[in-house]
């Protein structure tokens, strides 16, 4: 090999490149508040415990300012591109970037009195929230290899820490095991297709990675089907974040992970780790791998209706209400895939009805983990007969969770109907056998799904409280914030579909 | 072009890393294995950018050794932790989540 043939001179003449930095003002904000929340706590040991999920509040907060100005600026000038279209800020990411930072926020309304009262290290869990959120924020804007798997990464390796929180718990450490291995041997697959797709095209940037895979790499004539190479890397990549998104085959950790982890640790990976994974999926699937359809469309079928069906089928004989709220994640999951397997023939409408489901799945997910919060703040316990008779002495939270099992089973007029029936339509939309056979096995999924939310429900209205044991449960102002934001939204969502779709309706995902 | 004795070279290292994280039972081994699929990448990405006369392979290389030197520090801590309760390392005795 004749290593002089390596441009060195270009790596010695090194010009840095330009820096939008009203463009990398969010992940700017959110890493100085997480080094100050570090600093706050080296230098004023205990008494920053009071303080750190105040100041992780308003870090959030303050993230939003130059997303909002930053949505106002590219709705007039176009999206913004940095490093040769490795960095990009368009509507698609700002939108993914706003649900991430809200999400995060409500983590962290339900995380403070939990941490809080459990005898935890606090202001390091912060920390590690807010670099977690940093690494999806920086995810929604990676239109690179690199920097999808560094984002990929930074949002991974603080919630392995996360899941971990309860150092002396077994349970707890279980938890983080099970995820640290999944997510790390998941990423080192990723890898590997990564690096057989750099080798196909010589380039990391996802629009030429993209416009290389149309090409044959030997010969250098235009590809009609997929080579071995090419479909080896394709797949690997997507089997990677399969993981992530907790998809079947690759859902084992799920269920554990949730039990064994803190509960607000819980909510942050069932909705902002889980749709992290779905954002860096449709960008490969977008950008990247949009030329090879045939490769990612069969395998994404396969991931949908499997996740579906077998979700499904396991959660309805779930006990726990953590664990049934995993395998409901694992068919939503499922539900969230079907719109990527027909992409290539329905393009935008695939991806906003992605980004619809997405946005309402975090308010109606988040909302059910923090009833379930709240109601283990009295029972202490989550299996499924704790949330016996909920109505009789918490009927606020009886009903929000009646709205949240609604919704996440798509009955109208709440949230879930629209991102149901936005996907539904896209995947009827592509037309052909397997698109509609697609669409069978999500009708089949609904019905299958309301039985178990509609078992909660029944839980909690018709049967007695265990022991009849009838004291009212305190909930914490923090707690009922965080309630009140998700049922709003759940609501408004379904009843005013238009609000939603209109933020959503974003155009294919500009690539740089 | 030497390119496929080091893509063969690669994939064993892959197929070997991916037997040991899936049959190992030992903590230990199980993130060595992990560390040996990461070298598989490194190797296959250093290989190709040499191939392709760039330097993007080399740089992806640098990324993927700094964050696989996070990612076991983190791994060997939650290792140390289980250690720490349960006097020992074994896997499949860390099995008291079910259902």
């Amino acid at each position: 090999m004749d290593l002089t043939a390596l441009p060195l001179a270009e790596i010695v003449a090194f010009n840095r490149p330009a820096i939008d930095w009203h463009g990398v003002a969010p992940e700017l904000i959110l890493l100085g508040f997480g080094a100050l929340l570090t600093l706050v706590d080296v230098i004023f040991l205990d008494r920053a415990r009071k303080i750190s999920s105040a100041l992780a509040g308003i870090a959030l907060l303050a993230t939003m300012v130059p997303i909002l100005t930053l949505a106002n600026d590219i709705s007039d000038s176009g999206a913004r591109v940095m490093f040769d279209g490795a960095y990009v800020i368009d509507e698609f990411s700002l939108i993914m970037k706003a649900v991430f930072i809200l999400s995060g926020y409500v983590v962290i309304l339900l995380s403070t009195n939990y941490i809080a009262e459990g005898d935890y290290w606090e202001s390091e869990y912060y920390g590690l929230l807010l670099t977690s959120i940093l690494g999806m924020v920086v995810m929604s804007s990676s239109r690179d290899l690199i920097s999808i798997f560094v984002a990929f990464e930074l949002l991974s390796i603080p919630s392995y820490m996360l899941a971990t929180w309860k150092k002396r718990s077994l349970e707890s450490n279980e938890a983080g095991l099970k995820y640290y291995l999944m997510g790390v041997f998941a990423s080192a697959i990723m890898l590997y297709g990564m690096s057989l797709l750099f080798g196909v095209s010589g380039e990391t940037i996802l629009t030429k990675v993209n416009a290389s895979l149309n090409v044959d790499p030997l010969s250098g004539e235009a590809l009609t089907s997929s080579t071995p190479i090419i479909t080896l890397g394709v797949i690997f990549v997507i089997v990677g974040f399969a993981f992530k998104v907790s998809a079947v085959p690759f859902h084992n950790w799920a269920p554990d992970t949730y039990s064994g982890a803190p509960i607000p640790v819980t909510a942050f990976l069932a909705v902002a780790s889980k749709i992290a994974g779905f954002v860096a999926l449709v960008q490969l699937v977008f950008v990247g791998f949009y030329a090879r359809a045939d490769v990612f469309e069969p395998l994404m079928w396969i991931l949908a209706v499997a996740s579906m069906t077998i979700g499904n089928l396991i959660a309805l004989r779930q006990t726990d209400i953590v664990r049934l709220m995993a395998y409901s994640g694992v068919a939503q999951a499922g539900f969230i895939l079907a719109p990527l397997a027909v992409a290539g023939q329905v393009g935008d409408q695939a991806l906003s009805s992605v980004v619809t489901y997405l946005a309402i799945y975090a308010a109606m997910n988040l909302g059910a983990f923090a009833v379930i919060l709240a109601a283990a703040r009295k029972t202490g316990s989550t299996s499924l007969d704790s949330m016996n008779g909920l109505f009789s002495y918490a009927p606020g939270l009886a009903i929000a969770m009646t709205i949240f099992m609604f919704a996440l089973a798509g009955i109208p007029p709440l949230g879930g109907w629209f991102a149901k029936f936005e996907i539904f339509f896209a995947v009827v939309e592509a037309g052909g056998t397997w698109a509609i056979l697609l669409g069978v096995a999500l009708a089949l999924n609904s019905v299958i799904a309301l039985y178990y939310y509609a078992n909660i429900a029944r839980r909690m209205w018709a049967e007695e409280a265990p022991n009849g044991d009838l004291t009212p449960i305190r909930v914490p102002a923090s707690l009922s914030a965080a309630l009140v934001l998700t049922v709003v939204v759940t609501l408004v969502f379904g009843f005013l579909p238009g609000a939603v779709s209109q933020f959503t309706d974003v155009g294919l995902i500009a690539g740089g | 072009m030497l390119l496929n004795q080091f893509l063969l070279l690669a994939g064993a290292l892959f197929c070997i890393g991916v037997y040991g994280v899936i049959v190992r039972r030992n903590g230990v081994m199980v993130l060595m294995s992990i560390e040996m699929i990461l070298n598989a990448v490194n190797i296959n990405l250093v290989a190709f950018g040499a191939f392709n006369g760039t330097p993007i392979g080399s740089v992806f290389a640098l990324f993927v050794i700094a964050v696989a030197a996070a990612e076991v520090g983190i791994g060997l801590a939650i290792v140390l932790l289980i250690y720490r309760n349960k006097k020992s390392i074994d896997f499949s005795e860390v099995d008291t989540l079910k259902g």
